[in-house]
């Protein structure tokens, strides 16, 4: 109980809470009617974008004491694997509505 | 001036995030929603490598290894994502997600191994300036940053080596219990952990961590591959809720509504695709395909007769038919048989033959994989029909041609209740004057599950590797 009280007495944690909680509305409002064709490339784009979690990565990294190798190496693969989820997710999405691209250019032409 | 930047990037960055996702789920926006997302990341993860100050104002450092692990990140991302068949980008998609927890998880490794290295009377001090937090909440954050991205990790990869067939389907008698037992021994082992001084439980820290693998090893295994696509759905909300708390880790708004918009439309997501196969969610973590195969397949009806057809024989019937429906499974995609395909479909075409697709809502091994695998080959996109109308046309078709897809017209999904798919819509292709399936043997599809419409008297089986038969086809069909 103690703990909860804390949690709603510290503002930014309590700012932080506010946020989540319209974020998860949000989450559901904007996707609540998707085709069926949309759903994998939908899914890859949402891959991507959780690939925010390399800002942590990169904080880490920024912080991490120079004589401190262990922190430095795990940082660096922490950034590496962050960037593939980004880019990697990012690229394989466009790949994939690239193809519905071409498909509605033959349907005009 | 500089100290709004960063906010404002932060805040640029979550609204490129909302407005991308919902461009994502419209057909005609989708791929500058894609873009527009990017930008918005780009924008977040430039800002914070130059304009990032922890409390006491000093910048980041280590921009050697910052850059290098960009750099290496972005050649190797985009080399492997440009570079994979299309055939294979479900995989590709689940394995970009277990890098995305593999992340998560090594921050919270990073960050408590920092935290636990403060002396107990510099404590309370230290922890609170350098996070702006109160040491309960951190480590909880900490834990459950890293729980979530492990179980992300090791399940996304566990999903990976399903899809491309290194791994196969495993479960044993009562895993249920033991992965409910593991997901007990984490809650218990964190609430202990953070209740007592986190720096004098670190091995029990790096217990959490092997049993939070473990689980997301267990949690997918037993899963049949027909539900992969909703269980990287359901992981790849995971990572979003991952990467949340590391949003909480650092007080930074960008991480939160990413990671939250991604956990919550992701999971709506995974329910809109349980509904496309007519499954629950529940129905697939729980009634797994694996243990549904055992009293399914041994329940089985006496099989009849199968017959076969020659390849002549094919190509006569469909030349002389006035309307052909053609719907393709996974083994089209694996065969790489999509060019064959088309062509095929333009031969019958000059000869008059009305030529249709009959696409499957799940078709494939993820929603949408055969659409996407037929627009590589240029094949017009009102020709591939929505179940629906595909069933619609059926009646009036005369030869409908099933290219490496078996479940989705497995007639034990309407007649058989005890069927593991009982239920799931069908393309119902018995309704069409012949039928032609070309597998490559007489084994059951992915979900392991007897077909008994290729013992139908309609249907005749033309046995072999699609691409090599549909070859065989087209020139038999230019001789005909």
């Amino acid at each position: 109980m103690d703990f909860i009280t804390q949690l709603f007495a510290d503002p930014a944690t309590y700012r932080l809470l506010t946020i989540v909680i319209l974020s998860i509305f949000l989450g559901i409002e904007v996707i609540s009617r998707v085709p069926s064709v949309l759903h994998t490339p939908l899914m890859s784009g949402a891959n991507a974008i959780h690939g925010v979690v390399i800002i942590g990565a990169i904080i880490v990294m920024g912080q991490a004491h120079s004589d401190d190798y262990l922190a430095l190496i795990l940082g660096f693969l922490s950034v590496v694997l962050g960037t593939l989820n980004v880019v990697g997710g990012f690229v394989v999405t466009d790949r994939m509505l690239e193809m519905f691209d071409k498909k509605k250019k033959k349907k005009t032409t | 001036m500089t100290e709004i930047l960063l906010p404002l990037s932060y805040l640029i960055g979550s609204v490129t995030f909302i407005i991308g996702l919902k461009m994502l789920s419209h057909p005609d926006s989708a791929r500058k929603g894609n873009l527009v997302a990017a930008v918005g990341m780009t924008i977040a993860i430039l800002a914070t490598i130059f304009l990032y100050t922890d409390e006491n104002g000093n910048k980041l450092g280590n921009y050697a290894w910052i850059f290098g692990g960009l750099v290496i990140g972005t050649i190797v991302g985009t080399l492997a994502a440009k570079r994979v068949q299309m055939t294979a980008m479900p995989e590709m998609v689940s394995l970009f997600n277990g890098m995305g927890g593999a992340c998560a998880m090594l921050i919270s490794i990073i960050e408590f191994k920092h935290h636990t290295s403060i002396p107990a009377d510099l404590y309370e001090e230290a922890g609170a300036s350098a996070l702006k937090m109160i040491p309960g909440t951190l480590f909880i954050t900490i834990i459950v940053g890293m729980v979530i991205g492990s179980v992300s990790f090791a399940g996304s990869i566990i999903a990976w080596g399903k899809l491309n067939g290194k791994i196969k389907d495993f479960s044993f008698n009562g895993q249920h219990i033991v992965n409910l037992l593991l997901l007990g021994i984490i809650t218990a082992l964190t609430v202990y952990v953070v209740a007592v001084r986190p720096d004098a439980t670190v091995a029990l820290f790096y217990a959490i961590l092997v049993i939070s693998l473990l689980y997301g090893v267990l949690f997918v295994f037993p899963i049949g591959g027909a539900d992969m696509p909703v269980v990287i759905s359901l992981l790849n909300s995971f990572t979003g809720v991952a990467a949340a708390f590391g949003g909480f880790l650092y007080n930074n708004p960008v991480m939160l509504t990413g990671g939250i918009l991604v956990g919550s439309a992701g999971t709506i997501l995974t329910i809109l695709m349980c509904k496309a196969m007519n499954r629950s969610l529940k129905n697939v973590l729980i009634g797994s395909f694996g243990g549904a195969k055992a009293s399914g397949g041994g329940g089985a009806k006496e099989q009849g007769n199968y017959k076969e057809i020659s390849l002549n024989d094919t190509a006569v019937l469909m030349a002389y038919a006035s309307k052909v429906m053609i719907i393709p499974g996974y083994g089209l995609a694996v065969a790489q048989a999509q060019h064959v395909c088309h062509e095929l479909e333009k031969i019958l075409q000059e000869k008059g033959v009305e030529v249709a697709y009959g696409i499957h809502p799940v078709a494939g091994r993820m929603p949408g994989h055969m659409n996407v695998l037929l627009a590589e080959a240029d094949v017009p996109y009102e020709k591939l029909l929505e179940m629906e109308d595909a069933n619609d046309q059926m009646s009036s078709t005369s030869v409908v041609m099933i290219l490496g897809a078996n479940d989705v017209v497995n007639p034990a999904a309407k007649e058989d209740p005890s069927s593991p798919i009982y239920g799931m819509p069908i393309l119902e292709v018995e309704r069409a004057e012949h039928v032609i399936v070309n597998k490559r043997s007489m084994k059951p599809g992915y979900a392991g599950i007897e077909n008994e419409l290729f013992f139908r008297p309609k249907t005749s089986m033309l046995f072999g590797d699609a691409k090599k038969v549909l070859q065989d086809l087209v020139s038999e069909l230019k001789q005909v």
